[in-house]
């Protein structure tokens, strides 16, 4: 059952495809990671996701309707990557005003604020002005008002960046929960790290089109290069004549070999066996998901070029 | 509709709790009140009785010159000259130089003598000579004495209307002048407030979480009619305060302070610049004729419908700017001119229509939303029907009712894309694209 499904979304500005016919889905409850480079597109389809764009042309259904900007933004929480907040305005009295747009009434947004407040030690900060506060206690915030609705999809745009890797975890574990509690979460990003960690499926924009779809192991598997690291007590001095695989380096007691084709790992540990030599370790290399990103996103310019859109 | 309020509320409650809003809102009136009675207070202060000695008199001088024992008073001693008439405690010697082909009359002194104190000496030499040489044909001062207190007469002329009212013709001129630039002053001030207001929202990036929960054009609105709601109650609140000030003032005045008030505006009538005072008297000289002879439900009731159609025509314009541009407030300033121009050509146009408000260019001036506002309030202290017709008023009201719907409408269309918009301010014509495209 998804949540969130894209169909054949496009958005063209005048001077850039910003999405070019994009479509994908998002399962109830999950973790999902939009990834892309630096002016791929992300932000304009959270835009549209988040109902403050409209599409040229394609449609978003929302939890089995089609979407609907006026009624169903209050199932939704955004944050956004560039934080925003009121600076004057204290930050109790803030996260109560955010929170009644989301369709709160006062009580039962005060209720809840003190209740997070409490969980991420906030609670003396109730009075404080918004620009009294740390980057990293902003951002902290930020997520508290993002979240606080209980919002059927909760979008968050880089929400580590800026953060200590302390309230890192804290908002991780807070995601988790989140999403345990059966909140789907969408995640932009493009540390590669973060998402191996957190996601349960990706996918890759880039140009405003869509290169990758699927799960983070799928993905894994769709591009790995059968590179096997071996490790020895003792490297073997030489090796006997059409190894079933090719060297690709080696590194104190370790080789990293790349499997032939028509070949198995079985092959090569018995090629190994019957030489002697006493292996330690046999472990296959997947590739990271930064490794899949780059490799996808190199050769396309690093940042987008200009161009006349004619529709 | 319940989040448009929710913005309203946050905006007026914000601004109204702020310290500033507090000061000026009491500041203010308390300034111009001050401003306005201590300046004339500080004239009547500072008119001290000077003495003239009037030395070398040809012979007429005694006869005609008249003093005024409250500032000028003449003399005619017979023992001072240059070197002693301070010492005798005259602050000028008046004397004719005969020397020359032609009369010349000469007054000496230590310091250069105010203007005040010279335009009474030139208006009594002018009737002294005037007189002197009535007199020489033959004419009896009697005679001459009688001609002036009949031609007196002419200085209490009035103006009686065919309703048969008497004109006031002062009256009207002060309120509408008055409205107008309470109006014109306001459109910047609350305008401005609009525009910082959105710059603030784009450049703390807040803008993007709201509008994920409300629409752009709510958030404007709210905006809007938030600011709205603090330029109504500080109105109010001036008003009131005003009233309260103008009731207080004249029971720590004396009568005798109000006479000398009274001539020291008429003394000053005489000067370039000096009507300002007529404000300060009539505040002073009771409130009872201001009550009665102005129809102040009208005058209220279009004051406010002027101040808040031309408001609302203006803000959303000024929000549309805010919205298009970054931090830089220097960038604001190129976009606001366009703004800014009409408002002003609306001030002009006020201060030649006041005159003339049934010239064609105050017709059409008081017709046109974007100049209308403060043209037609000059207009209309002028009287309804009598000099603006009603179905002027209505159409006017009308056209800017039309006017300020078109400026939300387009501005909305701007400001839905120009608040998500960051790097280089956008140009006029990039924001006409944006309106095309949405």
């Amino acid at each position: 059952m998804s949540l969130l499904e894209v169909q054949n979304l496009k958005k063209y500005f005048a001077t850039q495809k910003a999405v070019d016919d994009i479509s994908f889905k998002v399962s109830k409850g999950s973790i999902f990671g939009l990834l892309g480079p630096n002016g791929a597109g992300k932000t304009t389809l959270i835009r549209m996701i988040t109902g403050i764009f409209y599409p040229d042309e394609g449609q978003v259904i929302f939890d089995g309707k089609k979407f609907d900007p006026v009624n169903d933004v209050v199932h939704i929480g955004y944050m956004p990557e560039e934080r925003g907040l009121y600076k004057k305005m204290k930050i109790g009295e803030q996260a109560v005003y955010l929170a009644q747009l989301k369709g709160l009434k006062k009580n039962e947004a005060m209720a809840k604020i003190k209740e997070w407040f409490v969980k991420f030690e906030m609670q003396s900060w109730w009075s404080k002005k918004v620009e009294d506060l740390s980057k990293g206690m902003s951002q902290k915030l930020q997520f508290v008002t993002t979240v606080l609705h209980e919002p059927k999809l909760i979008i968050l745009d880089e929400p580590f960046s800026g953060l200590d890797p302390v309230n890192s975890n804290l908002i991780k574990d807070e995601i988790f929960k989140l999403a345990q509690k059966g909140s789907t979460i969408l995640f932009s990003t493009h540390r590669m790290e973060q998402v191996e960690e957190i996601c349960d499926h990706i996918i890759l924009i880039n140009k405003g089109q869509k290169i990758l779809d699927g799960t983070v192991k799928g993905v894994k598997h769709q591009y790995k290069e059968n590179l096997f690291s071996i490790g020895f007590e003792e490297i073997p001095a030489s090796l006997n004549a059409n190894p079933p695989f090719e060297m690709v380096g080696t590194k104190d007691h370790l080789y990293v070999v790349k499997i032939k084709e028509g070949f198995r790992p079985n092959d090569v540990l018995n090629y190994f066996l019957q030489q002697g030599a006493k292996i330690v370790s046999f472990n296959e290399m997947l590739p990271s998901l930064s490794d899949i990103f780059i490799k996808l996103v190199e050769g396309t310019p690093l940042t987008r070029q200009f161009q006349a859109i004619t529709v | 509709m319940n989040k448009i309020w929710l913005v309203i509320k946050r905006e007026y409650l914000t601004r109204v709790r702020n310290k500033t809003f507090l000061l000026s809102t009491f500041l203010f009136p308390i300034i111009i009140v001050a401003f306005i009675i201590g300046s004339t207070l500080l004239a009547i202060k500072t008119r001290n009785k000077v003495k003239i000695a009037v030395v070398n008199d040809p012979g007429f001088l005694q006869k005609n010159l008249e003093s005024d024992s409250s500032s000028v008073i003449f003399e005619y001693p017979t023992d001072v000259n240059s070197s002693n008439y301070e010492s005798k405690g005259y602050i000028g010697l008046l004397k004719v130089n005969s020397d020359t082909a032609r009369e010349k009359y000469v007054i000496e002194s230590k310091k250069s003598l105010s203007i005040e104190t010279m335009s009474y000496v030139e208006r009594q030499m002018k009737k002294a000579i005037e007189y002197n040489m009535l007199q020489e044909k033959n004419i009896e001062r009697k005679i001459l004495d009688s001609i002036s207190t009949a031609s007196e007469k002419a200085a209490q002329i009035t103006n009686q209307l065919d309703t048969g009212k008497e004109a006031n013709n002062k009256l009207p001129y002060i309120i509408g002048f008055g409205c107008g630039i309470i109006i014109y002053i306001t459109m910047f001030v609350f305008g401005a407030m609009v525009m910082r207001g959105v710059m603030e929202e784009k450049t703390s990036r807040i803008a993007e979480v709201i509008v994920s929960s409300v629409k752009p054009f709510q958030l404007m609105m709210g905006k809007i009619l938030g600011i709205a709601a603090v330029g109504l109650t500080q109105l109010l609140l001036w008003i009131v305060f005003l009233m309260i000030l103008v009731n207080i003032i004249p029971l720590f005045v004396s009568a005798e302070t109000l006479e000398q008030f009274q001539q020291v505006q008429e003394a000053q009538q005489q000067l370039p610049g000096g009507s300002n005072n007529t404000v300060a008297l009539e505040m002073l000289k009771a409130t009872n004729t201001l009550v009665n002879e102005v129809n102040w439900p009208l005058i209220i009731t279009c004051f406010l419908f002027y101040f808040l159609g031309g408001y609302l025509f203006y803000a959303s314009l000024f929000a549309a700017v805010g919205s298009a541009v970054n931090e830089d407030p220097q960038e604001a300033q190129s976009l606001m001119l366009p703004i800014m121009m009409p408002i002003v050509f609306g001030f002009i146009i006020l201060s030649t229509s006041i005159e003339n408000p049934d010239s064609p260019m105050a017709f059409w001036g008081s017709m046109i939303p974007f100049t209308s506002p403060i043209v037609m309030m000059g207009r209309i202290a002028k009287g309804v029907p009598e000099v603006v017709p009603w179905w002027q008023l209505f159409l006017s009201m009308g056209l800017l009712i039309l006017g300020f719907i078109f400026t939300t409408w387009l501005a909305g269309k701007i400001y839905r894309t120009g608040i998500l918009m960051y790097g280089k301010k956008a140009t006029w014509k990039e924001m006409i694209k944006w309106v095309r495209r949405s």
